[in-house]
């Protein structure tokens, strides 16, 4: 049984008493403990299922290397799944269940896997379900899908919130034991501003649990001082519970701080991600301790010594009354100490070395503890906990020479640096033999830009594993005992989580993986969430002697960030709800909003689709909206549209190279309709020019073009053509734009007064400034919909105010707002073209019969070059013409144009593709505009669009000018 | 003719420190590759030199930022942009220049108080320990780009009009009370 001393326990605070549940399951436990050592405190020692074999899981672990002991926290949209006890500060309140288990973690139906697990060996899935092929979409994998997981997924909305924060500093220390306190210290003492930060919620590291004494001084009171010390400088920041997750090129950081998962609901943001920029990262990282390889490791009650001396010191808790130490170096010694004098028992300490004479097997020792040298754990007894060990010869096959009675066994099979986040962006190790693990190689650092290292490792994450700087012997012991058969080996656990055992990755071996990294996908080892802390090295050295080979050459696999999960809410930072992206509203947004308008996103914009009226469907009322705009009159907010100011005297000559058409000739008061190409000749953007002045164009572009236009034409002038004068300004923004369209447009301006709009002082195609209602404006007469049609810019300020006016001066006539939906008819049913819809990168102008607006005169234009290419210049290419369905009806959107024939593939061969199509209220009729090959050669012929139903849509070739061939309702 | 209206016509939030959305501001970005007739005119305009590279200068209401090596930001009451543009027009005429009334264009907030730079420090990728009195930096705010510097013991932050409402949504979420850096 594990449970509560009665004394000690220094992060816990005995007055604070706090409850949790576990499984439902009312338990206490104090401040100051994590939840395993509270789970533990309550002899909660199974506390999950593995993953393929569902076996009984208890605690290994005390920190974020813990593979087992993971749990749903808290419920609802509250609930994280695989939250690691470990790291969990518990608090009142708290909720916990178990994971991956059914129906209960006592008696769970999938342990059945455990008793089939000879049938399920490394790369049992790939071996298993590769055929029949089509089973592994429809009937393998889900099951598998259902099957696998940890913890439940939560479906309910985060009730948390989480936010992103940016820091400087010149030198980031990772770990705040004794190491990095140093260096912090020592970096701040050179002036340099200094952030540390700290995983744990208290500083200290290991050395409060493991060292009596730091620089000769009592541990408890030299880490006080240097505490003290740090927190009355200036240029120290110290961050507790905030874990650095992953290190990045060019000294960027990423540590995500757990600010209230310990106090849920008080308001504070759950996570913060920190985005650290540092000239220098120092990781004091520590080291993790390995577990070692002997049949039955896995069953509750066995952990890693360090743990269970932690869990003693730190919070008071007794692992049971007896516990076997197993080790192959003498920290674990310490655990047996620790244990001892805490009056409990240690009945033996088993150790696979031959000869063991450090200070610490002397003290055990001499406090009475029998050590057995030269032996090792032959096998653990016990199902759902230890219930006693089979002890044999390290060096011998297993045969059992005694049995001991314990509640838990102690076990350290060396120590690994933590040299995750030094390897994240490329510092190479090196193998060291006298400590049997990985360490830095200080030649070959990550490097800043200067080539200078990057990240720097100190204290026991550069393998200095003892603060007296005397480095411990530590022999490899990688498989106990060292002759164990395969009824042992199968027994043997590297990845807990995982299930993955000696046995199966001395099975990978022999089927042929010789890579580290294929053995770790093949055979799962390190790719549960906790990433393989425990079993990275053991692995790989069963991988290394099954292939013969040395750990060196056998190598890691590649560490990547993050070094501990990082939940998707702090990732996502403040990005949710109402900012999970910027939403662009135009000055009058708040109005349609008013008027019940049906939005679409515009890029990032939200445009009116349409302004539905109670009991209209959306398509009824666009069908209004057109045939009012037609009749009467109609308000579109245009404000969206691109506005480009470009000036200077080479001004004329740059947009002559922008557009296919002339645009320097346009005179000053008159506008002309523009194409620009890229390089490639294909079509990218349209819209009106307007002549301001005579070294001053103001370019209209497509609402989703704006930025990008205004970029590209940066780009020419910065990159390309630098000597010319001229200057270019997105005024997008600064003006909200009103189109008033319709047979009375004229009649509602002329109600607001204030300008002369009449055919003769102002015709088609020119501007003026003026007033009208009293706000400044400038009015072009411009139309997208074949009708008598005004756009009206007013500074954005007013834009607002303007539209209302313009609603008010327009009840007279009819007015009513009309969406994007009733602009894309209103321009169809004219033939027009929009970029988007008759273009998608692939289109060139003359494509869509736009040769007219293509200079033949210029001896250049942006995609002029690329328009003469064969393939661009040939006949055969599919061009634009309108489609009218024989029996009226709608053709699909994306519908194909359907040739005779199949392709290679047996896909019906295809001459062309709808790019418009909708419903005209003005004709009462489907009208479609698509590209068909020769198409404009081929008007009143029949061709057959598909559909998504089957069936084919007959419709006659026609131009595409559906309405007012003359143009005549938009010149009057 | 109506009175202009700013983006979020005056909204404000008090958290660890306040917001308030200001304006409308007159505001004109003027474009010249620089000289004499450029340092007379934004003189002329807003009473201050022409500012180093991402330095505003600023005077009284009035202030003149770098944008960029041929690009700057005059800041003045909004009432005198129609009287300055022609003053510009007038001043550098004959000079290839490019000024254009931005003042509509923009949202401005005032963030303050004590911890006014952690609300921005969320948002922003700048290291406000070293924001120099007078400099001005043309950064982001999350996803959008922002402009903004100290001014009068907080911060001015100009955004687009357009996602005002985007930016006044972060910095209330960024000055939630209990959410302080420090």
């Amino acid at each position: 049984m594990s449970t509560r001393l009665a004394k000690g326990g220094r992060l816990i605070d005995r007055t604070a008493a706090v409850e949790f549940t576990f499984n439902g399951k009312r338990m206490k436990g104090f401040a100051g403990d994590s939840l395993a050592a509270g789970l533990l405190a309550n002899d909660q020692m199974l506390v999950g299922r593995s993953f393929k074999y569902h076996r009984p899981r208890g605690i290994v672990a005390s920190g974020p290397e813990e593979p087992n002991a993971l749990v749903n926290l808290g419920r609802e949209a509250r609930l994280e799944p695989n939250q690691r006890t470990t790291t969990t500060e518990l608090f009142d309140g708290l909720e916990a269940t178990s994971q991956n288990h059914w129906p209960s973690l006592e008696f769970d139906v999938g342990v059945i896997n455990n008793y089939a697990a000879r049938f399920m060996p490394a790369g049992f899935y790939y071996k298993t379900f590769i055929h029949p092929r089509p089973f592994w979409k429809h009937v393998f994998e889900p099951i598998i899908r259902r099957a696998a997981g940890l913890g439940k997924a939560p479906t309910q909305g985060d009730a948390d919130r989480y936010e992103h924060a940016y820091a400087f500093c010149d030198v980031l220390v990772v770990g705040a034991g004794v190491a990095g306190l140093l260096a912090a210290k020592a970096a701040a003492d050179t002036g340099a501003r200094v952030i540390l930060l700290e995983q744990a919620p208290v500083l200290g590291g290991r050395a409060p649990v493991d060292d009596a004494q730091v620089q000769g001084k009592p541990v408890e009171a030299w880490l006080s001082a240097m505490e003290a010390d740090l927190a009355a400088r200036d240029n120290v920041t110290v961050r507790l519970r905030t874990c650095a997750a992953g290190v990045y090129d060019h000294g960027y950081v990423l540590a995500d701080e757990r600010v209230a998962d310990h106090t849920p609901g008080d308001g504070r943001p759950k996570h913060r991600l920190w985005r650290i920029r540092t000239a220098k990262v120092i990781t004091a990282t520590g080291a993790i301790e390995r577990p070692l390889s002997f049949a039955g490791n896995d069953i509750p009650g066995v952990m890693l010594a360090g743990a269970v001396r932690d869990f003693a010191v730190n919070f008071a808790v007794s692992p049971g009354d007896r516990t076997v130490v197993v080790t192959n170096n003498d920290s674990a010694y310490q655990t047996a100490l620790v244990l001892k004098a805490a009056g409990l028992e240690v009945p033996a300490i088993l150790d696979a070395r031959d000869v063991v004479t450090g200070a610490l097997p002397e003290a055990a020792r001499k406090a009475g503890i029998r050590v057995l040298t030269g032996h090792a754990i032959a096998s653990v007894k016990g199902g759902k906990r230890v219930t006693g060990v089979s002890v044999c010869l390290q060096a011998g096959e297993g045969a059992v020479t005694e049995e001991i009675a314990c509640e838990a066994v102690a076990m350290s099979g060396g120590w690994s640096p933590v040299v995750h986040l030094y390897s994240h962006c490329g510092g190479k190790l090196n193998w060291d033999n006298g400590i049997s693990a990985f360490v830095p190689d200080p030649m070959r650092p990550p490097l800043n830009h200067d080539g200078s290292a990057m990240v720097e490792c100190v204290g026991a994450a550069n393998g200095d594993l003892d603060l007296s700087g005397t480095a411990p012997a530590i022999p490899p012991v990688w498989v106990m005992p060292q002759g164990a058969p395969i009824k042992l080996r199968l027994k043997m656990w590297l990845d807990y989580q995982n299930d993955v055992k000696v046995s199966d990755v001395q099975l990978a071996a022999r089927e042929g993986y010789m890579s580290v990294e294929h053995t770790k996908r093949y055979t799962t080892l390190g790719m549960a969430t906790d990433q393989g802390k425990l079993s990275n090295i053991n692995g790989l050295a069963i991988l290394a002697d099954a292939l013969g080979s040395e750990i060196p050459q056998v190598g890691t696999t590649t560490f990547r960030p993050p070094y501990t999960p990082v939940t998707i809410g702090a990732l996502a930072g403040e990005s949710r709800g109402d900012i999970f992206q910027p939403l662009r509203r135009t000055p009058m947004h708040e109005a349609h909003e008013r008027a019940g308008a049906y939005f679409e996103p515009v890029g990032l914009w939200r445009r009116p689709y349409t302004f539905p009226r109670a009991g209209e469907t959306h398509e009824q009322a666009v069908h209004r909206e057109v045939v009012n705009t037609r009749t009467n009159v109609g308000l579109l907010d245009a404000s969206t549209l691109g506005k480009i100011v470009v000036k200077g005297p080479d001004a004329g000559r740059f947009l002559d190279m922008l557009y296919t058409g002339v645009m320097s000739t346009l005179p000053v008061g008159k506008c002309r309709y523009g194409l620009m190409c890229n390089e490639q000749g294909f079509l990218s953007d349209d819209g009106v020019v307007a002549r301001i002045d005579e070294d001053t164009w103001l370019c209209h572009t497509t609402s989703s073009g704006a930025d990008r236009i205004h970029g590209w034409m940066e780009d020419w002038l910065q990159c390309e053509w630098w000597d010319w004068q001229v200057f270019t300004a997105n005024v997008t923004e600064q003006y909200a734009q009103v189109a008033v369209v319709g047979p009375n447009a004229r009649k509602l301006l002329e109600t607001l007064g204030g300008m002369d709009v009449s055919k003769e002082t102002l015709p088609f195609m020119q501007w003026a400034d003026g007033t009208l209602g009293g706000f400044p404006c400038r009015v072009y007469r411009i139309s997208f919909s074949g009708e008598l049609s005004y756009e009206i810019a007013v500074p954005a300020s007013h834009g607002a105010a303007f539209w209302a006016a313009c609603t008010q001066a327009g009840k007279a006539f009819g007015a009513m707002p009309y969406g994007t939906e009733g602009l894309h008819v209103l321009r169809a049913e004219k033939g027009f073209i929009m970029i988007g819809d008759e273009t998608d990168g692939t289109v060139i102008p003359q494509d869509l019969g736009l040769d007219w607006a293509i200079s033949k005169k210029k001896a250049d234009y942006l995609g002029k070059r690329g328009q003469e290419r064969s393939y661009l210049a040939s006949p055969d290419r599919w061009k634009l013409v309108g489609f009218e369905t024989l029996d009226g009806s709608v053709v699909p959107d994306g519908a194909y144009i359907i040739a005779d024939g199949t392709n290679a593939n047996g896909q019906r061969n295809t001459q062309g593709r709808v790019t418009s199509t909708y419903y005209s209220p003005t004709l009462k009729r489907g009208i479609a505009m698509g590209l068909l090959k020769h198409g404009p050669t081929r008007m009143g012929d029949v061709v057959e669009f598909n559909t998504v139903q089957g069936g084919t849509v007959k419709a006659r070739v026609r131009d595409t000018m559906f309405y007012d061939k003359d143009g005549e309702k938009q010149n009057v | 003719m109506s009175d202009p209206v700013s983006a979020l016509n005056g909204a404000s939030f008090t958290g660890f420190a306040t917001i308030r959305e200001i304006g409308p501001l007159g505001m004109i970005s003027l474009r010249h590759k620089g000289g004499a007739a450029l340092t007379k005119a934004i003189k002329a305009a807003v009473g201050t030199k022409v500012p180093a590279q991402r330095r505003i200068e600023i005077k009284g209401e009035m202030a003149c930022g770098w944008m960029s090596p041929d690009e700057y930001l005059l800041i003045l009451p909004y009432a005198k942009v129609g009287a300055t543009m022609a003053a510009l027009a007038k001043a550098l005429a004959g000079e290839h220049h490019l000024a254009a009334d931005v003042s509509d264009a923009r949202a401005v907030f005032r963030v303050e108080g004590a911890k006014a730079a952690e609300v921005l420090a969320k948002l922003s990728p700048v290291d406000f320990a070293k924001l120099e009195r007078g400099e001005l930096r043309r950064s982001r705010a999350a996803q959008v780009a922002a402009a903004m510097w100290a001014q009068d013991g907080g911060f001015t932050v100009v955004c687009f009009r357009s996602v005002a409402g985007y930016v006044m949504g972060l910095l209330i979420h960024s000055a939630q009370p209990g959410s302080e850096l420090a």
